[in-house]
C-alpha cells in the first residue's frame, strides 16, 4: 500500500466513522434519559437530509439545514408524544417492537413523498472536485465540515448536559428516575425534550453527509446497525466514547476493501457489533461494574 | 387437551372447506396464495412459540428461512458433473443422494435429490441457530434485538454478494419437491408450483402446517411448555427453581429456527425460486408482527392472523402501502393491545370505560 493510498483510506475512514459516531450520539441521548434503544434514529438522519433537499429549492443551503433540523425535531417530539409518552410502564419488548413500526412507518411515508431517487445536497463550501491539498494527500473539504460539525455538537452537548439547567434535569432524569421525579423534575417533558435532541442531531448528521454519501429514503436502517454498533463498541450512553468508537470502525470498514469484497463491508460492522455484544457488552471505554447496574 | 382436538378438527373442516369452495365456484386461484400463506405462517408459529412462550425476541428468523431456501434451492440446481470424479460426489452418488439428467439443452445434468437437499438445508439452519443461539440468547431486550437483526442482516449481504446464490437474482428454476414418487398408481406427491397440482399441494402445506401445529400444542402443554413460560414469567425465579433455562431457550430457538427454514424449503420448490429479499430485515420484521398481531403467547391466534393478513398481502390487497400496512398494525398492537388482537373484547372496551369514568 503506498503512502498516499493509506492516507485516502484512512481519511475516508474518519468521516464516515465520525458520521456513524453523530448517529450513536443519538441513540445515547434517549438510552440515556429513557433506556430505550430508539430502532428509528437511523430514519431521523435520512429525515435531515431529504427536508434539507426540498427546501433548498426556496431557501439558500444554511436557512435549509436549519429548517430541516427545527422540523425533524418537531416531528421526533410529535412521535414520542403520540407513540410513546402515555404508556404506562411499557415492557422493553414493547418498546422495541414500537420503535421498529415506527422507522418501517417514516420510511414509508418518504418513500411516498420523496420516491426511491438517489439525492444529495450541495457541497458546502466548493463542488465534488475541490479538494484540500495536505503535502501530498488530497481531501474533500466536505471532510473538514463533518469533522467540524461533530465536535461542535459534541461540544455543546457537554456543555448542554453539564452548565444548563435543562441539561442537568435530563441527567437526573437518567441517574434515577424516581428521585428526579421527588425534585420536581417533569420527566416526561425530559423525555420528550431527549427526543427532539436525538432528532435534531441525527437531522443534522443527515445534512452533513449528504453531498458525501447522498441520501435516499432508505438509509436509515444500515445506519441504524452501525450507529448502534458504535454506541455498543464505546459503552451505551457514552457520547465522547462514541466518537472514538465510531473514528474505529470507520477506519476498519475503511481498510477492510482492500482484503474483503466491497459487498461485505456492511458485514463487518454487524460482525464487530456481535462480537461486542458476546465479549464486551459494556464496550471498549465502559466498566464492567456500571453496565451490572443497567438492564440489557 | 379437549378443546385443542375440536379446534384442530375444526380447521380441518375449514381447510378441506375452503378447497371444496374454490372447487365450486371456480376460483382456484385462491388456493396458490393460501398455499404461500400456509407456509409462512409456518415460520410464524415457530416464532410465536419463541416469542410468546419463551420471551425472547427474533429479528433474524427470515435469515433461518432464507437458510432453509436458498441451501435446498443451490444444492437441487447446480450441477456437480464437473466434481463427476472426486470422491466425495462418488459416495454420495452410491448412497443415491444425487439424481442425474439433461437440462433444457441436453447437456448432462447432476444434482442433489430434494429429499437430500432438504434434510442437509434443516441442518445446517439448526446447527447454525444452535452455533448462534448458545452466545446470543445470553444476550437480554435491546441486544437480543439488534444481534437477531445483525444476523438477519448477514445471511442476507452474503446471499446478496455470492455468486453461488445467484446474487440479486436469486436462484430459479428449482425443481419441484417429489415427497413420494409413485406407488400403485397413486401420487407420485410433488411440492410444485405446476398448476396441475395446485390441489395436492394445497393440502401438502396445510397438512404440514396442522402437523407442525400438533406438534408446537403439545410442546406447550408439557413440562417444555411450562418451563417455557416460567422464563417468559421471570427468569431468575425459573432458574431458582431448577429451569435450566439457557438450554430451554437454546432448543427453542433452533426448534423455532427449523420451522423457519423447513418453510423455507417447502416454499423454494413451490415457488421454483427465491431470491434475497426473502432474507431482507423487513421479512423479519413482518414476522414479528404476525406474531405480535395474533398475540404472543396465542399459536392460535398467530396462526389466524398469520395465515389470513399473509393471504391478503399476496394478494396484493395492500398495494404499494404493504409495508406501510404492517408497520401501522405493528404501532397499533403494540399500543392498544399488547396481547394481541384477539385479546380484544368488546366488553373489555365498554369495561374500560367505565372504569374511567367512575
Amino acid at each position: 500500500m503506498t503512502f498516499d493510498l493509506f492516507f485516502q483510506l484512512l481519511f475516508a475512514g474518519i468521516t464516515y466513522g465520525i458520521i456513524y459516531a453523530i448517529v450513536a450520539i443519538g441513540f445515547n441521548i434517549i438510552y440515556n434519559t429513557t433506556g430505550i434503544i430508539n430502532f428509528a434514529q437511523g430514519e431521523f438522519v435520512m429525515l435531515g437530509g431529504m427536508i434539507s433537499i426540498s427546501l433548498l429549492h426556496v431557501v439558500p443551503l444554511p436557512v435549509a439545514i436549519f429548517g430541516a433540523v427545527l422540523i425533524t425535531m418537531i416531528v421526533g417530539a410529535l412521535i414520542e408524544m403520540v407513540f410513546i409518552r402515555w404508556l404506562d410502564n411499557p415492557s422493553v419488548l414493547r418498546l422495541i417492537i414500537i420503535t421498529i413500526g415506527l422507522s418501517i412507518l417514516i420510511r414509508e411515508v418518504a418513500l411516498h413523498i420523496w420516491g426511491e431517487s438517489i439525492r444529495s445536497l450541495p457541497y458546502f463550501y466548493g463542488n465534488e472536485i475541490t479538494a484540500v491539498q495536505f503535502g501530498s494527500v488530497r481531501f474533500s473539504p466536505q471532510i473538514l465540515w463533518v469533522i467540524g460539525v461533530c465536535g461542535v455538537v459534541v461540544a455543546g452537548l457537554s456543555l448542554f448536559f453539564g452548565y444548563t439547567s435543562l441539561g442537568r434535569e435530563m441527567r437526573a432524569c437518567s441517574a434515577n428516575r424516581r428521585a428526579a421525579i421527588l425534585c420536581g423534575i417533569n420527566t416526561r417533558n425530559m423525555v420528550t425534550f431527549s427526543f427532539m435532541l436525538s432528532a435534531g442531531i441525527g437531522a443534522l448528521a443527515g445534512c452533513v453527509m449528504s453531498p458525501i454519501t447522498y441520501t435516499q429514503y432508505d438509509i436509515g436502517t444500515g445506519l441504524a446497525i452501525k450507529g448502534f454498533t458504535v454506541a455498543v463498541l464505546g459503552g451505551l450512553g457514552n457520547s465522547m466514547a462514541a466518537v472514538a468508537a465510531g473514528i474505529i470502525l470507520g477506519i476498519l470498514e475503511a481498510f477492510s476493501i482492500t482484503i474483503v469484497p466491497l459487498a461485505f463491508q456492511d458485514a463487518i460492522a454487524i460482525t464487530l457489533l456481535l462480537i461486542m455484544l458476546f465479549l464486551r457488552p459494556h464496550g471498549l471505554f465502559g466498566s464492567k461494574e456500571a453496565a451490572g447496574l443497567k438492564e440489557f | 387437551m379437549k378443546s385443542h382436538v375440536v379446534k384442530i378438527c375444526v380447521l380441518l373442516f375449514l381447510v378441506i372447506g375452503i378447497q371444496l369452495i374454490t372447487h365450486w365456484t371456480d376460483t382456484q386461484f385462491y388456493l396458490t396464495q393460501l398455499t404461500m400463506a400456509a407456509y409462512y405462517s409456518l415460520v410464524i408459529i415457530g416464532l410465536s412459540v419463541l416469542m410468546g412462550y419463551a420471551g425472547q425476541i427474533s429479528l433474524g428468523h427470515a435469515g433461518f428461512f432464507a437458510i432453509g431456501g436458498y441451501l435446498s434451492a443451490s444444492l437441487t440446481t447446480h450441477n456437480l458433473i464437473g466434481l463427476h470424479d472426486t470422491t466425495i460426489i462418488t459416495m454420495l452418488s452410491g448412497m443415491g443422494m444425487l439424481v442425474s439428467g439433461q437440462d433444457l439443452y441436453g447437456e448432462q445434468l447432476l444434482v442433489v435429490t430434494p429429499w437430500a437437499a432438504c434434510i442437509a438445508a434443516i441442518m445446517i439452519a439448526a446447527l447454525i441457530a444452535f452455533v448462534l443461539g448458545i452466545p446470543v440468547l445470553k444476550l437480554k431486550g435491546h441486544y437480543l434485538a439488534m444481534a437477531t437483526l445483525g444476523f438477519g442482516t448477514i445471511i442476507y449481504r452474503a446471499a446478496l454478494a455470492s455468486e453461488y446464490f445467484g446474487e440479486s437474482d436469486g436462484i430459479s428454476e428449482v425443481p419441484g419437491f417429489i415427497l413420494f414418487p409413485e406407488i400403485a398408481g397413486i401420487g407420485p406427491l410433488a411440492v410444485s408450483g405446476d398448476f396441475g397440482h395446485r390441489v395436492e399441494n394445497y393440502y401438502i402445506a396445510w397438512g404440514l402446517l396442522v402437523i407442525c401445529l400438533i406438534l408446537l400444542l403439545n410442546l406447550i402443554d408439557s413440562r417444555v411448555g411450562r418451563a417455557l413460560r416460567s422464563i417468559h414469567g421471570s427468569e431468575e425465579a425459573a432458574e431458582a427453581m431448577g429451569v435450566n433455562t439457557a438450554r430451554f431457550k437454546l432448543y427453542v430457538f433452533v426448534l423455532s429456527a427449523v420451522f423457519a427454514a423447513v418453510a423455507g424449503v417447502f416454499l423454494t420448490h413451490y415457488n421454483g425460486g427465491i431470491g434475497p429479499s426473502e432474507a431482507g430485515v423487513m421479512k423479519s420484521v413482518r414476522y414479528v408482527a404476525l406474531v405480535a398481531v395474533g398475540g404472543m403467547a396465542n399459536l392460535w391466534g398467530a396462526l389466524i392472523m398469520g395465515v389470513s393478513l399473509t393471504f391478503l398481502s399476496l394478494r396484493g390487497v395492500f398495494g404499494s402501502y404493504d409495508d406501510a400496512v404492517f408497520g401501522s398494525i405493528l404501532i397499533v398492537i403494540m399500543l392498544f393491545a399488547p396481547e394481541g388482537i384477539l385479546s380484544l373484547k368488546i366488553k373489555n372496551i365498554f369495561l374500560r370505560k367505565k372504569e374511567i369514568d367512575s
